[in-house]
């Protein structure tokens, strides 16, 4: 599932239609946004070098990482970026976002500077969205041909400048002729829902990481639900929801599971396998049920054996028991001879009057029935 | 020098050679149970003989001579430390940061000035601690937890260019109101190890001080090399005493 995420951002979008845009959603229980981005990253690095893709070229603004932590890790991939790569470019907003640093410390890269280029100012998103512009350019040029954009993370953003200035360059950026597509991540314990509702509203994908533990109930409790989670809680369920032209929504789901060499995907496992894992993963004190509601095989045959009260009759002769099956009628002329006979028999030899007449209940009468019990009164 | 390992070592990877290099660890606590503690027995490992690391201190909550006190009584002579040049004391509170962003920027580029200087000396290991983030909210911004989290952004740069650790310590009752939330987590989010100290659920005891719970969120292709401790998370309770602190797990019996 996260490869069909993939490949709607390598083959972008129709000419004349906003490039399709990828909100990546994390939590502080799962988060792992940024395993998912470098995998979306190397995947499209890959596919750009073999031609596979519908863009020439990779700008990446790096905001929560420093760019030497993706170059590092594209190695790592097998994927050697130099200063002489022309395929991608780097905007740094990491380093240096608000500009306190007079020069460069020794640690950042300043070979091959048109390969990472220093941005200074994180609030002016105009300048922002100008300098991606150019850092695609100087790969493809002004023509026709198209580039992608990775955002590693717009918390930051959101952080220096307000909603609508951050939808506003997203927005801007989908909608520029060579941006062939777009992908940011988020998380969304950091945000109001009315930030993270606006910015589902301007991707066409939607893909968030639920953690096997119990889900956030607001803000409050985004915290504790980190210190909630497993003693092992690299895995979950990755969601990923697309927008399709006509309005539907499609929805698709796999299991994440999160380890050193990054983010790996799988499909559901049995619902068996998930309880027993969920089980594992939650308290056992959480199970101790003081109530057994339920009737084992055994129970309910020994409960059908019980012959009730005022069936038995303890005259040594044959019981006849009346299960509502027969008809009143039936039950009546049978019954009464019955009863009647032991009651002149009791009236006459001990004088006493009274009888009881049971009627056990039907068996097919369900208990919670639309029937009104009071319809037999005969008032 | 003691050089076993208890289960706040291990929880935090302090086993391996440099497992703190490049990352950044978070320590709070609250009213009822202080953290101070972790800050002091991680400043003991890193300033023991048998490491190298250097630690610069940005001591916002006491003077130098509370801390000295404490280690002296862990085994550890921080005036010397200091000698040495291992440890760099900034005692922030003969310090006054302005009221604005640019006080706050001027106290990273010091900091980041002196790891430039340890760093041309030594290869080893350095670590930037702030006791505590709260008061340096105080002291430098009067209520703006933006230029804080703006701090603490620019001391996480540190960690990937200059391959340092920055150990911060956080009071989470003050912050987890439901109108400051997010600064909290701001926090949690840019740290790759929150140690979580509380009391414990059933209140007051002798015996057990609290309880510690370690999450090692870990990273993609981390520096460290084995990295086994990724998204790990781990819970004991502990005992001060006046010499250390005895790290069990419930119910186990301490040595």
């Amino acid at each position: 599932m996260a490869d069909s995420i993939f490949r709607k951002l390598r083959d972008g979008g129709e000419e004349g239609e906003l490039a399709p845009a990828l909100t990546v959603e994390e939590t502080v229980a799962s988060p792992f946004a940024l395993d998912v981005s470098c995998y979306l990253l190397a995947n499209l690095s890959s596919s750009i070098l073999a031609g596979k893709s519908k863009s020439e070229g990779l700008v990446l603004v790096t905001f929560s990482q420093s760019p030497s932590f993706y170059l590092q890790f594209l190695k790592q991939k097998g994927i050697f970026v130099s200063s002489s790569s022309k395929w991608i470019r780097v905007l740094d907003c990491y380093t240096d976002p608000l500009g306190w640093i007079d020069q460069p410390s020794p640690g950042v890269i300043t070979e091959g500077s048109s390969l990472i280029k220093l941005h200074k100012c994180v609030s002016d998103l105009k300048r922002l969205f100008s300098s991606i512009i150019e850092a695609g350019r100087e790969m493809v040029g002004d023509g026709k041909t198209r580039f992608s954009v990775a955002i590693d993370s717009v918390n930051e953003l959101l952080r220096h400048s307000s909603m609508p200035l951050v939808s506003g360059l997203l927005t801007d950026l989908r909608s520029h002729a060579q941006v062939s597509s777009l992908f940011w991540s988020l998380n969304t314990d950091l945000h109001q829902e009315k930030v993270t509702n606006a910015l589902e509203y301007i991707s066409t994908m939607k893909a968030n990481l639920e953690p096997f533990c119990p889900s956030s109930d607001g803000k409050r409790n985004a915290l504790e639900n980190l210190f909630l989670v497993h003693q092992d809680f690299g895995k979950g369920r990755f969601h990923i929801r697309f927008k399709l032209r006509k309005g539907r929504v499609r929805v698709m789901s796999e299991e994440y599971h999160v380890d050193q060499t990054g983010i790996n995907f799988s499909p559901i496992s049995s619902v068996e396998t998930i309880i027993a894992a969920t089980k594992s993963l939650i308290p056992k004190a959480s199970y101790l049920v003081h109530f057994n509601l339920q009737l084992s095989e055994k129970e309910r045959f020994e409960k059908e054996k019980v012959v009730l009260p005022f069936e038995h009759q303890d005259h040594g002769k044959s019981t006849e028991i009346y299960d509502g099956r027969r008809t009143l009628a039936d039950g009546k002329t049978e019954a009464t001879p019955l009863s009647s006979g032991e009651l002149q028999a009791d009236v006459v030899s001990s004088g006493k009057g009274g009888e009881i007449i049971y009627f056990r209940d039907s068996d097919d009468e369900h208990p919670d029935s639309d029937e009104d019990p009071d319809d037999d009164l005969d008032i | 020098m003691d050089r076993s390992v208890n289960l706040l070592d291990l929880a935090l990877g302090l086993d391996e050679p440099s497992p703190l290099r490049g990352k950044v660890v978070l320590i709070e606590d609250c009213v009822e149970t202080s953290g101070s503690f972790v800050l002091h027995q991680m400043m003991k490992r890193l300033l023991s003989p048998h490491s190298s690391d250097s630690l610069i201190f940005l001591a916002f909550a006491r003077p130098f001579s509370h801390y000295d006190r404490v280690l002296r009584k862990l085994g550890c002579n921080l005036a010397t430390q200091k000698t040495n040049n291992r440890l760099v004391f900034v005692d922030m509170l003969m310090m006054k940061c302005s009221d604005n962003e640019s006080g706050v920027a001027k106290l990273f580029r010091e900091i980041q000035g002196t790891v430039g200087k340890l760093r041309s000396v030594t290869n080893s290991n350095i670590t930037v601690m702030v006791d505590d983030m709260s008061l340096l909210e105080i002291a430098a911004t009067n209520s703006n937890s933006d230029h804080v989290l703006d701090f603490l952004h620019y001391c996480h740069t540190l960690t990937s260019e200059s391959n340092c650790s920055v150990v911060t310590l956080n009071h989470e009752d003050i912050y987890s109101s439901m109108e400051r939330p997010a600064y909290l987590l701001q926090m949690v989010c840019l740290a790759d190890i929150v140690i979580k100290a509380e009391p414990l659920a059933s209140g007051l005891a002798n015996d057990v001080h609290g309880q510690l719970t370690v999450v090692n969120k870990g990273m993609i292709s981390s520096k460290s090399g084995k990295g086994s401790s990724r998204n790990k998370l781990q819970n004991f309770q502990f005992r001060i005493k006046e010499n250390g602190i005895e790290y069990f797990y419930p119910g186990c019996s301490r040595n």
